[in-house]
């Protein structure tokens, strides 16, 4: 019944869009959605579909796991060293806001075009959220357990190893679950705006070449790409961490 | 007073890092045409606000910016509203929305070229489309997570539907939408500054990818401070809004 439902609204747009479509006849930027599944149905047989999914994901990957693990570290040590983290605060403030698309011309200047540029901008991108929460996840570990650590006389190391690392996971889980949304996003958009490669890039020259059906079924596609990623994140989550990965955003 | 102290600890590290900056710059152990000395940069802030159109361009981008957000914001608010307050509008269209908020936003700008052209309305439905979602989302929730008995105590008043909302709903949700609107305002600089870079519109983006064109590192620095410069002020004006609007709820003290 729920899916029957939620299917609803979705149906009844493609139909009306293949009606609309068809009724106001050729034209750049709309195509039937019939018209957009054939084009998808090509592009996947010519192998093009294929090979700038994997320039997208590659990259997008590549600057993620780059991008969240210094993000980690840092945001790691600068949840356990309070007088650090003060210090650093306002130098952090003033760099957070610059969006990282801001950083395509100095990353394009220093690097070129390619895989480089894209993952670089992607880091950035991913940094952030894993260092804002992994500090807010490690600052926010029960003090008690602190408190256990300090009485098996722990080193800082083994401390941060065996009883931070390990409580403050499931929020940590959620900032990657985060970053790895935003650097599909952030992948995508820089081979939009500059990078001659991958999804972006084949939207965009489907939509030069004045090609609406090619072009949307590239859309679709990204969307599709998008929403499993997501999808196969959340199913991790609740499968790794079960009831203590649905705590939300850090309080 | 130790507040005091630790902030003006934090102001001498940012002094510090400048000074490191200017240090690896200086050395050239960096290539200068990638890594501008902060001189350098202070001077093409200083000479793009004096002799070239750097104040221009910013407005630009905030102009940009701002037509977007509002847009989105008062779309996302209006729908998330109506979608929100009612369990079968959420039935039906809550799946399709959460199918769509994945999808990165700039990909629609081929789609919004081929209908518009590169033109000011374009970089509008754009940023509009992209900066919808966080306030769309966060609204429904808002609404859709109003305390049951605040219904109750509606219905027993006999208000009618709309003053259930703006009296009960509204009020309720309003923690959600400002988090919303924050997060849409992000993204809507993010986007004006691709849209610039795309469309060659009037604006930072368009400023910084010419200087990236023609190798002035000073130009690209000096116009990426200006847009973290925005994006810092954005984020103090919501905040104060943000204080403003939650006054109530802070006062009664839960």
């Amino acid at each position: 019944m729920n899916a029957a439902k939620a299917l609803a609204l979705p149906a009844a747009l493609l139909v009306l869009a293949e009606i609309g479509a068809r009724a106001a006849g050729p034209s750049d930027s709309i195509a039937p959605p019939t018209q957009v599944a054939a084009a998808f149905v090509g592009a996947l047989a010519d192998g093009s579909l294929i090979a700038a999914t994997r320039d997208t994901l590659a990259s997008a990957f590549g600057g993620l796991a780059i991008g969240a693990s210094l993000g980690l570290v840092l945001g790691i040590v600068l949840g356990s060293l309070r007088a650090l983290d003060r210090l650093m605060e306002l130098a952090l403030e003033l760099l957070r806001p610059i969006p990282s698309v801001a950083v395509i011309p100095i990353a394009l200047v220093a690097l070129g075009f390619g895989y480089r540029l894209e993952i670089v901008i992607v880091s950035v991108a991913c940094f952030w959220p894993l260092l804002i929460l992994a500090r807010a996840a490690v600052g926010g570990v029960e003090p008690r357990l602190i408190e256990v650590a300090r009485a098996l006389r722990l080193s800082p190391l083994q401390r941060t190893i065996k009883i931070v690392a390990p409580a403050a996971l499931p929020r940590i889980f959620i900032a990657f679950r985060l970053a790895a949304g935003i650097s599909l996003i952030v992948a995508v958009t820089v081979e939009i705006a500059v990078n001659p490669q991958g999804l972006g890039y084949e939207v965009m020259t489907a939509g030069q070449a004045l090609r609406p059906e090619l072009m949307l079924a590239y859309l679709a596609w990204i969307g599709i790409v998008g929403f499993a990623l997501n999808a196969a994140l959340i199913f991790a989550q609740n499968r790794l961490f079960g009831e203590a990965g649905r705590i939300e955003a850090p309080r | 007073m130790t507040a005091v102290w630790w902030r003006i600890a934090g102001v001498l590290v940012v002094a510090a890092l400048i000074a490191l900056w200017g240090e690896i710059a200086a050395l050239k152990l960096v290539s200068p045409v990638f890594l501008p000395t902060p001189a350098r940069v202070w001077f093409a802030l200083v000479n793009g606000f004096g002799r070239a159109d750097l104040a221009e361009k910013l407005l630009g981008t905030v102009g940009h910016m701002m037509g977007g957000w509002a847009v989105a914001s008062v779309a996302g608010v209006g729908l998330g509203a109506l979608v929100g307050s009612s369990k079968a509008a959420r039935d039906y269209v809550g799946p399709t929305l959460e199918f769509l908020r994945p999808l990165p936003a700039s990909a629609v700008i081929p789609v919004a070229i081929a209908m518009f052209g590169l033109t000011p309305r374009m970089a509008l439905g754009v940023i509009g489309f992209g900066s919808i979602w966080p306030v769309l989302l966060a609204t429904m929730h808002g609404f859709a997570a109003v305390e049951p008995r605040l219904g109750e105590v509606a219905r027993a008043l006999r208000m009618s539907r709309w003053q259930t909302i703006a009296k009960v709903s509204l009020p309720s949700a309003t923690p959600d939408i400002l988090a919303g609107l924050r997060l849409g305002l992000t993204v809507s600089l993010i986007l004006a500054v691709v849209c610039e870079m795309i469309a060659g519109l009037d604006g930072l983006g368009q400023w910084v990818l010419l200087a990236a064109r023609s190798y002035k590192s000073a130009d690209i620095f000096a116009g990426v401070a200006l847009l973290g410069a925005i994006g810092v002020v954005a984020n103090a004006m919501l905040s104060l809004i943000e204080a403003r609007a939650l006054r109530w709820r802070t006062s009664s003290g839960s």
